[in-house]
């Protein structure tokens, strides 16, 4: 409990930077293409003491060092595999916002086709109960089949 | 004095509406004429102690009486009359107080509106919304009373939260909820249908004008959510993919499978189970999304490990509403037989398909949103995010939105597929040549492909009524006077079926938009674009209680004004705060989108964004939501209506 | 199975997953409850690892230190990362002092932080630490995985990282998890 309201504290320390405010434009790369890379990397990156935010998106301290880490590997020529990989070595799956594909991950990688395969699977199992046959008596029918059996 | 009434007036409610929740059920199973006929007293009774114990709570606020805590803790005398109003709602007490008073709205229309309802369903109908009301009022009650009172009271209030000071999200609330809340009379007709063990075409027909109703409520809302963080934020983006967004889209959904579902149980009488199925579970996932992801059970283990009891109770009760009902459906569903019968290639065929794809898509963001709950019970730390969301969803989205345009213009029970897509050529043709030329021009796939879905669905949402008018193949006098005795109501379909293009097509937009963030001297002109962005001044204004930094931009492309404009940054002393205010200069094909940053040696910070299409995303959600108020009015599925009808048409 | 059956079983599947799924929140809140899962503990990808390497300059009159210093002198000792802007490593430093009085080894490092105010600050606040080095930049900190100050890291005999301590110390959170930790280490 204390444990959490001090991880609570420390939180509040870090995002008490405005969070509305706009990045520093010093920390963008020249080469534009270079740019957009290290931009859809760090998209990819979570801004570890916010909420559901990436790093290029949030003004905290520590997401903008991140961004900063980004960039000059980006300019060392290192691959997104390698930059996200050392993000994970220190921060953990946490700070990817698009998970891993491991065994942990499965169900959630698998959810459309889990849902599809269900939604498929309950449509024939309720068609199976009835299937296509003859139209069923329309009311006017009904009515003179109930006439005839009175 | 004012807040004890409210207080009292609170308690009353309770009170009726456990009476509420008791007779009018006892009554409807006793078949006792005079229990059954007390449901529309009630349920309008505590309509009005409810409507008194808002008031009480609006008053309070607007003399401000800070010795009621919620008003010392989110109101000030500083803050405009309308936001001490709105500032009732911003806070969690406040708002469940808001969401009980909505509750007891539906009962309410219920009672006034559902004259023409067979007196057995709706003295179960309004029971049903009785026992959930009385749930949540003894929580408001006894766990987050808002009359609770301070002594000694503060002089001044601690104000509103500064990104609440704003129109958009003030008023946010109170539509949200009425989306969220308004399922609950489906709910409740669901429920009562369990009870009475049957479904018809009449059930079908009054549920669909109360889910239509809620469905266009919960449409504005997420559009306006969605609308306050892009200008709000100052990210120029539109949508986070954030547990609070998902939340209310997750309703959506299955509301909107509903809506369709609903059809074909009035039209054809199948499909009946799964009807009553959907309408409980959205409502479960309006109540879900409320209480656990508003009340931040999820995101703050503070507010459930400080207040356990109040934690357990909203807990209890979310189990009790949707176990009870869930467990009510296991109980009573297997005996509600189905007697419609149909092809998978029809109307009936479409729409199932229809509920598949958006239940999935349900199932996704369901699965996306909780899932680090749920690898947290395996001990492992993971975030899922927008890259999660974007490679599942949108897959899923293509066959919906293949389905949307083909599904209208296939006839019942049987149909043939071929002749419904030659039906179909001319928008298949136009929107592939949109896609190809978009391709062409832009080379960006994503982009093409979104705004030639765009125009299939815009072109084919209006293809069932080029059909039915018979267009060029009857003299255009004739056509011309079939359009005009169309029903309102396919109307409605189509409008409500391309306000769904014009969102893609939005969303194809602003997946072209470019940004820059650069640091700029007065007198200094920036590139970007293609406009030209001249930082003319800046100022400092006073606000009511705050200050703001206003910069003054001149836009300007090949020497031609475009426009002026002024983002500024309001600091706001009292709360320690900074909100932006973004400046958008729009001609609705694209917004000039400018947020002011922070000031450093004598440079500011500017965010420039030239936002493709942005509007066409919420003014696509506002079509579609005019599409449902349309059909809405349609004399055909007016509430009063069917029972006129439904006394000839369904044998009982 | 005959098909009443099975569609009874249909049936009750929403009520099965919903509980299901109700089930496994009430485990998430039970754990919450009993302090076993913290959604706001933030775990470290260095616990059960070597501390990572580093060599960082001293804050004078202190000499600096790198990774091998630490697990060189007596274990189990403590890493700690503050910095004098922040509130909670003023509260905790009470705390670090009695520890320090106690004979733990702390090995301070100033994150983010000028010579100067780290001066006053251990002056006014008092100086726990054997040795305190400054990652001005920040980047030693982003190698430990470190989310913001402060934060102490227990090293055991063996050099190996055995727990992160996210946020200021205080005496419930020593008696309660760095004491027992420690006395089982020593």
């Amino acid at each position: 409990m204390t444990r959490a309201l001090a991880a609570l504290g420390l939180l509040l320390v870090l995002a008490a930077t405005p969070a509305f405010a706009v990045s520093n434009p010093s920390e963008m790369l020249a080469n534009p293409v270079l740019e957009k890379r290290a931009e859809a990397i760090g998209m990819q990156l979570r801004c570890l003491v916010c909420q559901n935010e990436s790093i290029e998106q949030s003004d905290a301290t520590l997401a903008a060092q991140l961004r900063g880490i980004v960039r000059r590997r980006v300019l060392a020529g290192w691959s997104d595999r390698r930059i996200i990989d050392w993000m994970v070595a220190r921060y953990g799956n946490f700070v990817r916002l698009k998970p891993p594909f491991d065994p942990m991950t499965y169900v959630l990688w698998g959810a459309p086709a889990i849902a599809l395969a269900v939604g498929g699977a309950a449509v024939a199992l309720a068609r199976r109960r009835h299937p296509v046959g003859p139209d069923p008596l329309s009311p006017a029918e009904q009515r003179r089949l109930a006439d005839l059996l009175k | 004095m004012i807040p004890e009434l409210g207080h009292f007036a609170l308690a009353l409610a309770v009170a009726i509406a456990a009476a509420q929740a008791v007779l009018p059920i006892v009554g409807a199973r006793a078949n006792d004429p005079r229990l059954m006929a007390a449901a529309p007293a009630l349920a309008l009774g505590q309509m009005i102690a409810m409507l008194a114990s808002y008031g009480c709570l609006i008053w309070s606020a607007v003399v401000n009486d800070f010795s009621v805590v919620d008003v010392a803790e989110n109101s000030s005398s500083a803050e405009p009359l309308f936001y001490r109003i709105t500032g009732t709602w911003g806070n969690h007490d406040g708002s469940i107080l808001l969401w009980c008073l909505i509750l007891s709205l539906c009962g309410g229309a219920v009672a006034l509106f559902g004259r023409g309802l067979p007196s057995a369903l709706r003295a179960r109908v309004i029971g049903v919304l009785g026992i959930v009301s009385a749930g949540f009022l003894l929580f408001t009650l006894t766990a987050s009373n808002p009359f609770a009172r301070l002594w000694p009271p503060p002089i001044q209030g601690a104000a509103i939260n500064p990104l609440l000071q704003d129109p958009g999200l003030a008023i946010h609330p109170p539509i949200l909820y009425a989306g969220y809340v308004g399922f609950s009379i489906p709910f409740a007709f669901a429920v009562a249908a369990l009870l009475e063990g049957r479904v018809d075409a009449a059930w079908g027909r009054w549920v669909r004008p109360w889910t239509l109703a809620a469905w266009c409520f919960l449409t504005c809302g997420i559009a306006l959510g969605s609308w306050w963080a892009y200008y709000e934020l100052g990210w120029g983006g539109y949508w986070f993919w954030d547990p609070v967004e998902n939340a209310s889209l997750l309703p959506w959904l299955t509301g909107t499978a509903l809506l369709h579902c609903a059809i074909v149980v009035e039209k054809r009488e199948t499909l009946k189970t799964w009807s009553v199925l959907l309408a409980i579970a959205t409502f479960s996932l309006s109540l879900t999304g409320t209480f656990m992801v508003r009340s931040g059970i999820l995101n703050s283990v503070h507010s459930f490990a400080v207040a356990p009891t109040q934690g357990v109770f909203i807990l209890g009760l979310l189990a009790l509403t949707i176990g009870g009902s869930l467990a009510l459906f296991a109980f009573r569903a297997p005996a509600m037989a189905a007697t419609g019968v149909f092809a998978p290639i029809s109307r009936e065929g479409a729409l199932v398909l229809n509920n598949v794809l958006l239940c999935s898509v349900c199932a996704v963001v369901f699965t996306g949103t909780a899932y680090p709950l749920l690898a947290a019970l395996f001990h492992s730390d993971l975030s899922v995010g927008p890259p999660y969301f974007h490679l599942t969803v949108v897959p899923l989205l293509v066959p919906l939105f293949l389905a949307m345009s083909v599904g209208p213009v296939l006839p019942w029970k049987r149909a043939d597929l071929l002749p419904a897509l030659l039906r179909l050529w001319w928008a298949g043709a136009i929107a592939a040549l949109i896609g190809i030329a978009a391709e062409a021009g832009l080379h960006r796939a994503f982009a093409s492909a979104g705004f030639a879905a765009a125009a299939w669905l815009i072109l084919g949402a209006f293809a069932e009524l080029v059909e039915r008018i018979r267009l060029f193949r009857i003299p255009l006098a004739n056509s011309w006077a079939r359009l005009v005795a169309q029903p309102l109501s396919v109307w409605g379909a189509a409008i409500a079926h391309a306000g769904m293009g014009v969102t893609v097509a939005g969303i194809a937009g602003m997946s072209l938009a470019a940004s820059t963030v650069v640091a700029a001297r007065p007198g200094q002109t920036i590139h970007f674009g293609g406009y030209d962005w001249k930082l003319v001044g800046l100022h400092q204004v006073p606000g009511p209680d705050y200050t703001a930094q206003v910069a003054d931009l001149r836009i300007s492309r090949d020497g031609a004004l475009v426009a002026l404009v002024h983002p500024s940054l309001h600091t706001f002393p009292q709360q320690h705060q900074t909100v932006t205010d973004t400046a958008i200069q729009t001609n609705v094909l694209r917004d000039l989108y400018v947020a002011l940053g922070g000031e450093q040696d004598g440079q500011v910070v500017l965010r420039l964004h030239v936002n493709t299409m942005a509007p066409f995303v919420w003014l696509g959600a506002l079509v579609m939501a005019a599409g449902g108020a349309l059909s809405l009015v349609d004399r055909r599925l007016r509430v009063g209506a069917p029972a006129k009808r439904g006394a000839v048409g369904v044998p009982a | 199975m005959d098909a009443t059956t099975r569609r009874r079983l249909l049936m009750a599947a929403p009520l099965g997953i919903a509980a299901v799924g109700s089930g496994l929140f009430w485990t998430l809140l039970a754990r919450m409850q009993q302090g076993t899962y913290d959604p706001h503990a933030l775990k470290s990808m260095l616990i059960g690892k070597p501390l990572p390497t580093f060599s960082l300059p001293g804050q004078p009159p202190s000499a600096g230190f790198a990774n091998t210093d630490v697990t060189a002198g007596k274990l189990p000792a403590l890493v700690n990362f503050f910095a004098s802007w922040c509130v909670p490593c003023i509260e905790e430093s009470p705390t670090l002092m009695a520890l320090q009085a106690k004979g733990v080894p702390i090995w301070g490092i100033a994150y983010k932080d000028s010579v100067a105010a780290t001066t006053r600050f251990l002056n006014t606040r008092g100086n726990p630490y054997l040795r305190v080095a400054r990652d001005a930049d920040g980047r030693t900190a982003i190698n430990f995985g470190l989310y913001g100050v402060p934060e102490t890291y227990v090293v055991d005999r063996t050099g190996i990282v055995r727990l992160r301590y996210a946020g200021g110390l205080s005496e419930d959170s020593v008696r309660n998890t760095l004491a027992p930790l420690l006395a089982k280490l020593a």
